[in-house]
């Protein structure tokens, strides 16, 4: 996710300036880390270098003098292209499952191997009821149904992933002891 | 709400020389919602097959209270699951010449019951499930989560003790599954009523308090939701 875009997308509301972006963005996005005040600041003047925003007005209501920005035309459409262009989906996934699962087959063998699948598969099924909770919350907002939903779908495929390699553990054990 | 657990002991069966269950001793608590989760051929809709009394295991005993589940006659086990027990299956099996309301009615009209009586009665499960403006259709003008929420009203509306599910949502798409999970969540929460559900699915699974996860015809792990180390009392 680039910053700069995030800004973009939220300055589409009007003009605004870095307190205004910064709670935005945390109200946005409630499960990622808090924006850093530095964070915004450096992306604004970045964006400003590139002609994708301008200086509005500079306020001073009793402390220091806060500018507020708004979009450019070629900020509003850099943010049209950014929007409608798919990402590009990853070439490779980072397993870090397999990583323990091959170490474990090497350094024990298939039965460490499964019991740590195993313990795997119930800390993932326990994580997966608290995003199915939080979706079913009366207060869930339509943000934190849609970030437990993507939470939910890589927990679903890691558990079907560990079911698998389970399942094949049982062939090479059944091969290895007929 | 029962407070009758449902008590399962030494349970084998086979289907000709294929074992498919291998030993399960399991105690189902009032007001629980049980996902019996597992591989294709672990077991798993033939042991809710065997709890629900649908088929008689080759060993070993079903008891609710002081009702022998796995003893009763066939005539009996019949009865048990239009009164105590509801089922529902994967597709809902709903009667396709009857009007929704029909099929809802038919386990009360089965008991005795007057139709009319019957009929009010299955109304308002319709509206309890969310489908009250679908009582005069029958099964082909409906969706398929409507279909399954008609069916699950008739499972439920003898006001069943234990509902037992297999695969309930195997033919809805995430959406309309994830509207028939959130309606069984209420239910049990709400009601009271026991959940027993089978699934393949994990994110159906994520609805239960408690999982059963098969193997080769055996319990391989017991979790309870909100215990921490359930590993250490599951493995076997």
């Amino acid at each position: 996710m680039s910053t700069g875009h995030v800004l973009l997308g939220l300055l589409s509301r009007g003009q605004q300036h870095g307190y205004d972006l910064k709670a935005g963005h945390d109200a946005l996005f409630p499960s990622a880390r808090p924006m850093a005040y530095g964070q915004v600041y450096a992306a604004l003047t970045r964006l400003r270098d590139r002609g994708l925003i301008e200086e509005a007005a500079v306020e001073r209501a009793g402390g220091p003098e806060r500018t507020t920005y708004r979009l450019t035309p070629a900020g509003r459409d850099e943010l049209e292209v950014w929007m409608s262009a798919a990402e590009h989906p990853p070439s490779e996934v980072n397993n870090p499952l397999a990583t323990k699962l091959n170490v474990a087959l090497v350094a024990g063998g298939p039965d460490e191997g499964a019991l740590f699948l195993r313990r795997q598969r119930s800390a993932h099924t326990a994580r997966m009821r608290d995003h199915t909770q939080t979706k079913r919350a009366a207060d869930a907002t339509l943000t934190q149904v849609l970030a437990a939903d993507y939470a939910l779908s890589h927990l679903d495929a890691d558990v079907r992933w560990i079911d698998d390699a389970l399942a094949r553990l049982g062939e090479i054990t059944r091969e290895v002891t007929p | 709400m029962s407070t009758t657990p449902l008590i399962a002991t030494g349970l084998r069966h086979a289907y000709g020389n294929r074992p498919a269950l291998a030993g399960i001793d399991l105690r189902i608590e009032p007001g629980d919602f049980v996902v019996i989760t597992g591989a294709s051929g672990s077991g798993k809709s033939t042991l809710l097959h065997a709890l629900a009394g649908v088929i008689v295991p080759d060993a070993g005993s079903v008891r609710f209270g002081d009702v022998s589940v796995s003893g009763a006659s066939e005539e009996a086990r019949s009865a048990l699951r239009r009164t105590r027990f509801g089922v529902l299956f994967q597709f809902g099996q709903l009667v396709e010449e009857l009007t929704a309301v029909e099929n809802v009615a038919l386990p009360l009209l089965l008991g005795g019951m007057p139709r009319r009586t019957a009929e009010a009665r299955a109304g308002e499960w319709l509206g309890r499930v969310g489908v009250a403006e679908v009582a005069g259709q029958v099964p082909g003008e409906l969706s398929g989560g409507q279909a399954q929420r008609v069916a699950l009203a008739r499972a439920l509306v003898s006001e069943a003790d234990i509902l037992f599910a297999d695969e309930p949502t195997g033919a809805l798409d995430s959406l309309a599954a994830e509207a028939v999970m959130d309606l069984l969540s209420e239910l049990n929460a709400d009601l009271g009523a026991t959940i027993v559900l089978v699934t393949h699915e994990p994110r159906v699974a994520a609805y239960g308090r408690t999982e059963v996860h098969l193997r080769d015809g055996r319990i391989d792990t017991l979790s309870s939701y909100g215990q921490d180390d359930v590993i250490a009392q599951a493995l076997r």
